[in-house]
């Protein structure tokens, strides 16, 4: 239903690719017509959920990647940050998300201190799956022009 | 576009300026810490970071001047952010920050 345009990057999970993948936010939320203060919003929690899966990744595995995805929706921007390298499968991944809820992976994804709380105070929706890696999905809607549109529930269409 | 850090340290008698320039993330927060650490750890020291050429900062920033201000109250020693750009301290504001670490914005950021 819901045309979009998809994104997705592979960085190796390491600190270094954090600033990188902030220039792109930066870049596709300016092209979307975010406010400056929106991409500043987007570009603080995206490096934290980056941050996040590099220490996570460094913890488990000597190396592994970080995906991150992109939905460039009319009214919203969905970023993805996935720990586990392999790409998303986007029906998959949006069955197993939930609310964010205290839980053990939060636990995991807090030691980076504020990290999670930045998130979640700067978008306007977080979910985060844990069952293979941890995936954090975040949304940011477009408030130009007053257009605040109605969350319906069925964020991500898979229209591959 | 600067997504590196520079780190200047000018010591006056029992001052410490750090002068700081571009983001402070996962990457660069180490590089601060090694730099301002020491001086928090010292006796009766002035830390004044100057941060008005800082335009952007996250959790990993926070937490290196939690750790400073930290190292700075056991030493008797005293941390002060100055110069601080509207965008950084909303960070502080959002996290409660400000209300445990001293900061003056008597100069605002943005360009």
């Amino acid at each position: 239903m819901n045309a979009f345009d998809f994104i997705e990057m592979k960085v190796p999970a390491k600190s270094e690719y954090v600033g990188v993948i902030r220039l792109s936010t930066s870049g596709i939320a300016n092209r979307m017509g975010f406010t400056y203060e929106d991409i500043e919003d987007l570009k603080v929690a995206i490096s934290e959920a980056m941050s996040n899966a590099a220490t996570h990744a460094y913890d488990e595995r000597e190396e592994g990647e970080i995906t991150i995805g992109f939905g460039v929706y009319s009214d919203r921007l969905e970023v993805m940050v996935a720990d586990h390298g392999g790409s998303f499968n986007l029906s998959k991944v949006k069955d197993g998300i939930g609310p964010y809820q205290q839980s053990e992976s939060i636990e995991s994804l807090r030691e980076g201190g504020f990290g999670l709380f930045l998130i979640d105070a700067l978008m306007d929706k977080v979910e985060i799956k844990s069952d293979h890696g941890v995936i954090v999905l975040m949304t940011k809607y477009l408030h130009t022009n007053e257009n605040e549109v109605g969350l319906d529930d069925d964020q991500i269409s898979t229209t591959q | 576009m600067n997504i590196n850090l520079e780190v200047e340290v000018v010591e006056k008698e029992s001052t410490a300026i750090v002068l700081l320039a571009g983001e402070i993330d996962a990457y660069t927060a180490p590089k601060l810490k090694e730099a301002l650490l020491p001086f928090a750890e010292q006796k009766g020291i002035l830390i004044e970071v100057n941060l008005e050429k800082v335009n952007y900062l996250d959790s990993t920033g926070l937490g290196v001047f939690i750790s400073a201000l930290k190292a700075t109250k056991e030493s008797g020693s005293e941390l002060k952010l100055v110069h601080v750009q509207d965008r950084v301290k909303r960070l502080f504001e959002i996290t409660g920050l400000d209300s445990i670490i001293t900061i003056d914005t008597t100069v605002r950021g943005g360009k």
